[in-house]
């Protein structure tokens, strides 16, 4: 990304109107969590761990010198990390807003530096996890309680095929049947690469349209850090908000399991190795905390920028955003 | 060859797909939260100015097209060719009906255009911004009727129709922009 600049580059890129907007919104939510009993919490931005995800990719610090900080850092794709640390040590629920960071991530929806709000919410199953997270919603967008639809229903109304028994090649020609450009190098064994594919292009675009929408029941290989539901098909107990098309927040019902953590750190690397992306330490302080015990909990998190936009009725963060990547 | 890799994909990025340059017209970044990162991009041929989508993921890398532009003087049209020439390395170049495209119409000798040059052939040519033409003919207007949106055509020194407010005259010289081919103002001698 060249920086491009210019004399008018050192104005906001929002409209006070919005600015005010995020600062009341901000206000709210903080008075949704507290009337929830929900203590706000704040962890480090910079850490010496990192989560180890295939498609994230945090920026990373050197800290130079004789700082005698362990090198390199990074600063956090999400307080996830910090927060669960403080969940095994004890805390009641909790949420913080904090700001996060993604490599390469710039587009209407995405900017690298973001305002991410995120919250733990003890003993809670993905069924509750997924009524808090829609009574959040409505109170902040006022657009009513969300809809209830799981990935495989998604899958079947708006792209036509089972995302839990299709194979590749059956994804593959659905894919083409939309008639959309398909990337070249989307190989034939990458069956979730294909399956964002179908979200991105035929699903997505037409979730939340009248109403928000919650999606739960992921594919179990897309689990990230939540927890697996046995039975046939295996699925993630993981959710996602969406309205008018763009994903809002994202929850899982939280793996609690130190080796199964082991195993999908070792996995997401190899994936980054195949991808030709660096691989990211695999050792870090929230295995210890998932070892010392990591209480029954659902966490969500949620993009507040994104949030502010659709309130806003923008569509691109950069006008709710007083300083986007470029102008930072 | 250079490539670029999708990290490096913008706007204005000039490419090369099956032999053929193409400029980044817009690129759209898309990406479900734990999900593959896509870049939508549309992508306009260079050559035969048509667009064209293609969709990459993370990672993916194009070509770079080696695309040079170039200052280069009008000299004559011979047929359905047109000569120009470098004005520091006087070479000469040969365009077709098909790369002059729209130019044809705004061009004089002796201009200065911009040219763009693909593996150092000419594929494209830009006239300046503004030019000053003279009207060889044009219907005698209605006296006194000096209202700009009232228009007529007329027949310029290139052989070019414009058009024009009513109140032009044959023999007069007007200024058009040649991005909108819009009649801006007449210019006096």
């Amino acid at each position: 990304m060249p920086p491009r600049r210019s004399s008018a580059d050192f104005r906001p890129t929002a409209c006070w109107e919005n600015l005010r907007l995020r600062a009341e919104l901000l206000r709210r939510l903080r008075e949704f969590f507290h009337e929830h009993q929900m203590l706000e919490v704040e962890t480090p931005l910079l850490s010496a761990d990192t989560v180890v995800d295939r498609h994230l990719d945090p920026f990373c610090v050197v800290p130079g010198g004789d700082s005698g900080l362990p090198d390199p850092l990074w600063l956090q794709t999400s307080p996830e990390f910090g927060m669960k640390r403080l969940l095994a040590a004890g805390s009641p629920s909790i949420y913080q807003i904090a700001r996060s960071f993604r490599r390469e991530e710039r587009g209407p929806l995405h900017n690298p530096e973001f305002t991410m709000v995120e919250w733990y919410r003890l003993d809670d199953s993905m069924a509750d996890g997924i009524a808090f997270l829609g009574k959040l919603c409505d109170v902040m967008l006022g657009r009513g309680p969300a809809e209830t639809l799981s990935y495989d229903e998604a899958f079947g109304r708006y792209a036509g095929i089972d995302p839990h028994t299709a194979g590749v090649a059956d994804l593959a020609a659905k894919a083409a049947q939309s008639g959309r450009p398909m990337p070249e190098s989307l190989s034939q064994d990458d069956r979730d690469g294909w399956l964002d594919f179908l979200l991105v292009e035929m699903v997505q675009p037409r979730l939340g349209i009248a109403r928000p929408v919650i999606v739960y029941d992921f594919p179990a290989s897309q689990s990230a850090l939540a927890r697996i539901r046995p039975g046939a098909p295996l699925v993630a107990e993981r959710f996602e908000l969406y309205a008018e098309g763009i994903e809002l927040a994202n929850g899982y019902h939280e793996l609690l399991d130190p080796q199964e953590l082991r195993g999908r750190m070792a996995r997401a690397n190899a994936q980054r190795r195949a991808d030709g992306k660096p691989t990211l330490p695999e050792e870090n302080r929230l295995l210890a905390a998932m070892e010392s015990g990591l209480p029954e909990s659902t966490g969500v998190a949620l993009g507040f920028d994104r949030l502010v936009m659709l309130a806003a009725g923008a569509k691109s963060v950069d006008e709710v955003l007083a300083f986007p990547f470029e102008r930072a | 060859m250079a490539t670029y890799n999708t990290s490096q994909f913008r706007k204005g990025l000039k490419v090369q797909l099956d032999g053929d340059p193409y400029l980044m017209v817009e690129c759209n970044f898309v990406k479900p939260g734990k999900g593959q990162a896509l870049y939508k991009c549309k992508l306009r041929n260079l050559i035969r100015n048509t667009l064209l989508d293609r969709t990459y993921k993370s990672g993916d890398t194009i070509e770079a097209a080696d695309i040079e532009e170039i200052q280069a003087q009008y000299l004559y049209r011979q047929g359905e060719q047109f000569f120009f020439m470098e004005n520091e390395t006087f070479e000469q170049y040969e365009l077709g009906a098909e790369q002059v495209d729209e130019a044809w119409k705004y061009i004089k000798e002796g201009m200065v255009c911009s040219m763009l040059l693909f593996n150092n052939l000419p594929i494209a040519v830009t006239p300046p911004n503004h030019v000053v033409l003279r009207v060889e003919y044009t219907e005698p207007g209605v006296r006194g009727n000096t209202a700009t949106n009232v228009t007529k055509s007329a027949k310029v020194e290139t052989g070019a129709d414009m058009s024009v407010p009513n109140f032009v005259e044959t023999g007069e010289l007007i200024k058009i922009d040649t991005r909108t081919g819009e009649y801006i103002e007449r210019v006096k001698e």
